[in-house]
């Protein structure tokens, strides 16, 4: 066993981490590396519990955690955003933000292929989550528009994967895997050629989950974006009513003269900022939050119509808030979001009726659809996914959601890992069945099993059972 | 690793048959499947208890041979209780003795301080860098008020406890930094199979309310706790008493 009261990374200092819902905080030793050669240097002199990448820290979860080891930030591997403004692709530092890559190439006339709901998600945190976005019904995930990853192993081995290449594999297994095949530290991405910087958005509202449903699949048919927001704290037979919105990148004729019709940058605004809430539960309450749906929805007109948003907004409409994972207290919360495939629709209804029956408030409900992605650690499956914010200061919030979970597993449906703080880890397997194929590139690529993370260990990702853990430690 | 709701998975209990450990076992918030280590020197009444937790909904439960009397290879002991990390380990073996015999056999006082203080402390140093190492996890020491002042009912029994009561906070503090929580329990009188024949005494407790106190400290900032939680005070008062007035106190 090496000494592990030194830091093993070059100026790595001990900190406490957690993901966005703020629970289960471990402590680390946290390096900011500058460059790729001092990472690999670093990875090499590891300590015993290993070495996961942080990016932004926006996984939900414990995926960027590593109690008692090392946890690698990328922030300062943020220098490069090279458009080639032919083909559109662009290499970023996997440090860079989303929200930085768009800033740089929109006003050249691109555009990420896929973005998720937060412009703050750093590129090799995309990566590692292969994130999906609102077109994913048409074009896959954020991977699927990756077209090279620079990779550190945990050997301080230096790689370059494509998707087509020599080792596929590696890339595949890289795409969605949590971090756990090495540091990603800078990517290329194939972009989307856009003529302005805003969205055409049809709106449309629905009466309930049904409906919602209904609504989605059709403008899946058509639409370019969809994403459906759907109100669960509604009881009664509006539960579940929602507004779908469709989108599509606006075209110059489209906007009128008070627009510009050009990619000209619409500001990046944040509103406000949440302070740190010092109550266990937070600021907000059902009652509270079932009135602010309301109003939400009602703001939203009752017929379908069609509007002009910029980017920003549309995308990622709760950025305008910083912290507003503050808003639910020291507790924290969660975001459950799970995937079951087309042929157990049914099944998605009764589902989020148990979970209202067992009184959890769900204060935040996205329903979308998915279709399948390579990698063997993908969330993605063809169906329908539902994210769920809640509060983790709630009773019984454990059974309710292990219950889900089940039913999930049943159904050959899913729980997203980039999410995940709480799944057991025996239905990973079941939910994963790929996972063996997943280790098996994972294992090749990083022999010594350098590459750790809390998830990793709740979950035992890495290694096979929970009976191997302790063999780390010995 | 807990998870976001603050369920374990694993916990090991030294003191594999002690009606307080498994008590704070079997109340700690966890996963369905958890898994479970036993240690202690009487491997068929393990056994037995292993068996009934396994009906609770505990997942795999070891049992591993551990006999604070006769300690041996700490290290390998330890190794071994760690095959599956645990989350949160409970140092809870008791031997309360007999005192009007400890008082004239030295062996009996000996034995007292070897089961509740001498026989812990190599398996307490490897447990401590254990945790130090995986950067997470909560030990939790069972202590007693016994060990705050000493009474001629008890005294060798509260000698060793209050000094696994001190060895274990020093432990605490040289291991602050590695994001470890060290747990140091006193209870007053706990009714118990090993207090079965002694008459309680006022602030007696029952192990259900000390594993109750324990699952509410685990991931606070708790240090010590006393239970019932009036005894911090009590005690506080009791340490301050002239001895001449606390030794006409009725035991």
């Amino acid at each position: 066993m090496r000494n592990t009261a030194r830091p093993s990374v070059d100026g790595a200092h001990q900190q406490d981490l957690t993901g966005w819902g703020r629970t289960a905080p471990t402590r680390a030793f946290v390096a900011h590396p500058a460059a790729a050669t001092e990472l690999a240097t670093g990875m090499r002199d590891h300590g015993p519990r290993g070495v996961i990448p942080r990016g932004l820290g926006r996984s939900y979860g414990d995926a960027a955690q590593n109690a008692g080891g090392n946890v690698v930030c990328t922030d300062r591997l943020a220098g490069r955003c090279e458009l080639d403004p032919v083909s559109g692709r662009a290499w970023v530092s996997a440090g860079i933000s989303l929200g930085k890559v768009i800033e740089e190439v929109l006003p050249r006339g691109w555009f990420p292929a896929v973005v998720p709901g937060t412009q703050f998600v750093s590129i090799g945190g995309a990566i590692a989550s292969d994130v999906h976005g609102k077109n994913h019904h048409r074009d896959g995930s954020f991977c699927g528009h990756v077209t090279a990853i620079e990779l550190v192993t945990g050997s301080g081995g230096q790689l370059t994967l494509t998707p087509n290449g020599t080792d596929s594999e590696a890339f595949l297994a890289t795409a969605g895997g949590m971090g756990l095949t090495g540091v990603i530290t800078q990517a290329q991405l194939q972009l989307r050629p856009v003529q302005t910087a805003h969205v055409r958005v049809e709106t449309t509202r629905t009466n309930d989950l049904a409906d919602s449903m209904n609504v989605l699949k059709e403008a899946d048919a058509t639409a370019h974006y969809t994403v459906a927001w759907v109100d669960l704290l509604r009881r009664g037979r509006g539960r579940g009513r929602g507004i779908v919105t469709a989108g599509a990148h606006a075209l110059p004729e489209e906007l009128g003269a008070t627009r510009s019709a050009s990619v000209k940058m619409p500001p990046n605004r944040r509103l406000a900022s949440v302070p740190s809430v010092p109550t266990r539960a937070g600021v907000l309450h059902p009652t509270a939050m079932a009135l602010f749906n309301d109003v939400y929805f009602r703001r939203a007109p009752a017929r379908p119509t069609t509007t002009f948003a910029p980017i920003w907004g549309y995308f990622f409409p709760l950025d305008v808030v910083g912290h507003w994972n503050r808003l639910y207290g020291r507790a924290g919360m969660l975001q459950y979001q799970f995937v079951i495939p087309d042929q157990a629709t049914d099944q998605l209804i009764p589902m989020v009726d148990r979970l209202l029956a067992d009184g959890i408030p769900i204060y935040l409900a996205v329903l979308k659809r998915l279709r399948d992605v390579p990698g063997p650690l993908g969330f993605p499956l063809s169906g329908w996914t539902l994210a769920i914010d809640i509060p983790v200061a709630v009773a019984n919030l454990g059974p309710a959601l292990d219950r889900l979970d089940a039913h999930v597993a049943e159904c050959g449906g899913r729980i997203y890992l980039a999410k995940d703080s709480r799944m057991r880890a025996d239905l990973v397997p079941v939910m994963y069945p790929r996972l063996d194929e997943w280790r098996a590139v994972r294992d090749r690529l990083d022999p010594e099993q350098v590459m750790h993370s809390d998830l990793d260990r709740r979950l035992s990702l890495v290694a096979r059972s929970s009976g191997h853990k302790g063999l780390l430690n010995a | 690793m807990r998870d976001a709701l603050g369920r374990i998975q694993s916990v090991l209990l030294i003191g594999g048959s002690s009606e307080i450990g498994l008590a704070i076992v079997r109340g700690l918030p966890r996963i369905d499947g958890a898994s479970v280590c036993l240690a202690g020197p009487d491997r068929p009444e393990m056994e037995q208890v292993a068996r009934m937790l396994r009906t609770e909904g505990f997942g795999e439960v070891r049992v591993l041979d551990f006999d604070a009397c006769a300690p041996t290879d700490p290290h390998g002991f330890v190794a071994e209780a760690w095959a599956v990390e645990p989350d949160v380990v409970i140092v809870a073996t008791g031997y309360l003795g007999d005192q009007a015999t400890a008082s004239h056999d030295p062996d009996m006082a000996l034995r007292l301080i070897d089961i509740n203080f001498r026989g812990l402390v190599p398996a307490l140093v490897e447990i401590g860098q254990r945790l130090k190492t995986q950067g997470h996890g909560t030990l939790v020491v069972m202590s007693t008020v016994a060990g705050e002042r000493p009474r001629v009912a008890n005294y060798t029994y509260g000698a060793a406890k209050a000094g696994l009561d001190a060895f274990t906070r020093g432990l605490a503090a040289s291991i602050d930094h590695a994001g470890v929580q060290v747990l140091v329990v006193r209870p007053g009188f706990v009714r118990t199979r090993m207090t079965a024949h002694l008459t309680p005494v006022p602030f007696s407790t029952t192990p259900d309310k000390v594993a109750a106190a324990v699952a509410a400290a685990i991931g606070g900032p708790s240090k010590t706790i006393w239970v019932p939680g009036i005894l911090r005070w009590v005690m506080r008062l009791l340490r301050a008493l002239p001895e001449s007035i606390f030794r006409r106190l009725p035991a």
